[in-house]
């Protein structure tokens, strides 16, 4: 199924713009104190990802990606944030979201992280089709930013949170590089994704039996002697 | 060809068995024949690859070859006799820890399902799949680490998740990537995952895209093989969970990590030239040789020592698949398979001695010759193999490793040597305090027959350094020709 040029043109300015927003929401949740707020982003950039891939199977006629980008909606901007919202009341986690660094800090290092994610896809991004061309730094740039979150963030949420958020820049990775990965190992990574956060809500109770609190500073024992 | 398929279906089906009956006596047995059964189909695929060589099945989704064999037989041998280990293990550390039913049932399951996803990582032929088992594999053992529930154990999971989640996120990027290579030779679809497609074009290969891809690939895997500076998970996660776990964590986890390097390593080596992954192999493996060694010196837990060592051990074989050729690529494998039985059964009899002490810290073991000579006898000749000693056939690798080393690269030489000399001295004087002396206790030590998957591991790694047979010999040759 191939679309005529006119909506061709249309759709890859959209798909920069949805990348875009993908880099963006990735710097909000840098700048973001508030654990709620987090989740919501998160849930948002899910969003932003599904909607992306959708795009992407549109303009390229890749059956496959339609597949992906439901996934995408279903688990990533649906499913994942809701139970993390439910987790989050029934722990009664409150508060802020402590950094260790302080936030602007944070967000210039985010700057240089997306300026060598741009240096490093460089080569990358000159061998992919028309359509995709320079999405490849965004996604990598959006996983570093996930990457940094999950070291200044001290509560065991918001490691989560940025676990999840660098899994949806590695999916934007292999949408726009790749146009999607083989059925079978998109589903293995979705199968692995989903028990790996179920693992998590269970641990998540284990933590707050165990220190009655979800802040990792309590996961700072183990010294070396 | 049917052979790969009845592995894994053995393997696969204990864990719906263990999940109905995996508490009480019954589980322990259960979990026993499940891994009798899954090693003997082993062994049964071990001699169709002896007589016709590697093969594909199904639709070539699955393979095996001299390389894979190798470590699919360790990893059958060390799945059964740890299931032999942890019947009676377990049932004391239960009795110590009132683990409920259904924790024993978690530990039998996850246990389980960790063992199938290392024997898939070992026989799939695709590289997302591999990456797909591996993560499997983080996830089965992350509840392992934190069985007991106590706070340290809660730490060490927790680090070991996100340390190597974090890693893992690397690979599948540089999966990606790999993928993206392949895509512009043999088209979308699974069959540009495969590795004997990619293995076919590797010269074809987009040589920058290939390079970057594999930083990543290292970076990610090498995260779980150990490899310093990425290595701060391993000790936390050896020292907290049941010796059991920490038994097939170095065994089998670490071996079949360096294997997924190594594969993509040759594909690197096809398409960008032989010195980019060697470099970098030598790099990391040096580094964490000597990073383990004068860590070894400060530790106190007898847990932690020799999850250091296995960071040395893991460092030493990645330096020698880096300084490649076939004598230091063969010493490199042979590292790898010794390694694997010799620290399982330092784990063992270091497991029964820590319950016999009731506690893990070096001081205060000491007397267990006179407490329980067979568990006294275990624990002396396991660490002495593990040091390196003749005949086990970590002294052989070590050997081949260093010779091969002063030809290629001498500079390494005299690192290599400060490094293993520095591990000596860490655990060589500790192993006198734990084994001599009088025994404080009174309790009857481990039945001797509890430590006869010891002693047998043993025998094996002491057959490797003095006649290796025939076969094996072969399939080590080949698999090093085809490293380097």
């Amino acid at each position: 199924m191939l679309v005529s040029a006119h909506i061709a043109v249309w759709g890859t300015s959209l798909l920069k713009l949805l990348a875009a927003m993908l880099l963006l929401i990735g710097f909000a949740m840098l700048a973001q104190r508030r654990l709620l707020t987090l989740i919501h982003l998160l849930a948002w950039q899910g969003f932003v990802l599904a909607l992306g891939t959708a795009l992407v199977a549109l303009l390229t006629g890749q059956t496959e990606l339609w597949y992906s980008a439901a996934l995408s909606l279903g688990l990533k901007a649906l499913l994942i944030p809701a139970v993390l919202h439910r987790l989050l009341r029934r722990l009664k986690v409150r508060g802020d979201v402590e950094a260790v660094i302080n936030i602007p800090t944070t967000l210039l290092l985010g700057i240089v992280l997306v300026i060598f994610a741009f240096s490093l896809a460089a080569p990358i991004s000159a061998l992919t089709g028309t359509i995709t061309r320079g999405m490849v730094g965004i996604a990598l740039a959006a996983v570093l930013l996930s990457f940094l979150m999950m070291i200044t963030r001290r509560k065991a949420i918001s490691q989560v949170v940025g676990f999840l958020a660098m899994d949806n820049g590695l999916f934007f990775a292999a949408t726009s590089a790749t146009l999607g990965m083989p059925m079978i190992v998109e589903l293995g990574v979705a199968l692995d994704a989903l028990i790996g956060f179920v693992i998590l809500g269970i641990f998540f109770f284990q933590m707050r039996e165990t220190f009655d609190s979800m802040d990792l500073s309590h996961l700072e024992r183990i010294r070396e002697e | 060809m049917m052979l790969i398929l009845l592995v894994l279906a053995c393997a696969f089906v204990g864990i719906p068995l263990l999940g109905l009956w995996g508490y009480g006596r019954p589980g322990g047995w259960i979990f026993v024949a499940v891994n009798g059964l899954t090693l003997l189909a082993i062994l049964a695929l071990a001699g169709q690859v002896a007589m016709t060589g590697g093969f594909t099945a199904g639709h070539e989704q699955f393979v095996v070859d001299d390389f894979s064999m190798l470590l699919v037989l360790v990893d059958g041998v060390v799945g059964f006799s740890t299931a032999l280990f942890s019947r009676g293990y377990m049932v004391r550390e239960a009795a110590h820890w009132q683990l409920s039913r259904g924790r024993m049932r978690l530990y039998h399951v996850m246990f389980q399902t960790f063992l199938f996803t290392m024997l898939l990582a070992l026989l799939t032929n695709s590289m997302g799949i591999l990456w797909v088992a591996m993560e499997g594999a983080t996830l089965a053992t992350v509840l392992l680490v934190s069985l007991f529930r106590t706070a340290e154990g809660l730490e060490a999971a927790w680090k070991y998740f996100i340390l190597c989640g974090v890693g893992l996120a690397m690979a599948l990027f540089g999966t990606i990537l790999l993928y993206f290579a392949a895509q512009r030779i043999l088209g979308s679809g699974s069959q540009a995952l495969l590795w004997t497609h990619l293995d076919g074009v590797r010269g074809q290969l987009q040589p920058h895209v290939m390079a970057i891809a594999f930083v990543f690939v290292l970076v990610g895997y090498g995260t779980k093989v150990g490899l310093a500076p990425l290595h701060n998970w391993l000790p936390d996660a050896h020292a907290s969970g049941p010796s059991s776990v920490s038994a097939v964590l170095s065994g089998l986890l670490l071996n079949v990590a360096l294997y997924a390097v190594l594969r993509t390593k040759v594909l690197v080596d096809g398409a960008v030239g032989p010195d980019f992954a060697a470099h970098l192999l030598m790099g990391f493996g040096l580094l964490s040789l000597l990073v383990a060694a004068f860590s070894m010196l400060r530790q106190r837990d007898v847990k932690r020592l020799f999850a250091y060592s296995s960071v040395e051990h893991m460092g030493l074989a990645t330096f020698a698949f880096g300084v490649g050729g076939s004598v230091a690529s063969f010493a490199g494998i042979l590292h790898m398979l010794s390694h694997s039985l010799t620290k399982s059964a330092v784990f063992f009899s270091v497991g029964q001695a820590v319950q016999t002490a009731g506690s893990r810290e070096i001081q205060r073991i000491h007397g267990l010759l006179e407490h329980s000579p067979v568990l006294g006898w275990a624990m002396m000749l396991a660490i002495l193999a593990i040091l390196g000693m003749p005949p086990s056939g970590l002294f052989l690798s070590e050997f081949l490793i260093i010779t091969s080393t002063m030809h290629a690269q001498a500079w390494a030489t005299p690192l290599l040597l400060l490094g293993l000399g520095v591990a000596f001295a860490a655990i060589f004087p500790r192993l006198q305090g734990m084994v001599f002396g009088r025994s404080p206790w009174t309790h009857g030590g481990p039945a001797p027959v509890a430590m006869l998957p010891v002693f047998v591991q043993l025998a094996l790694v002491g057959l490797l350094g003095v006649f290796i047979p025939v076969v094996l010999v072969q399939w080590m040759q080949h698999a090093a020709a085809f490293l380097s």
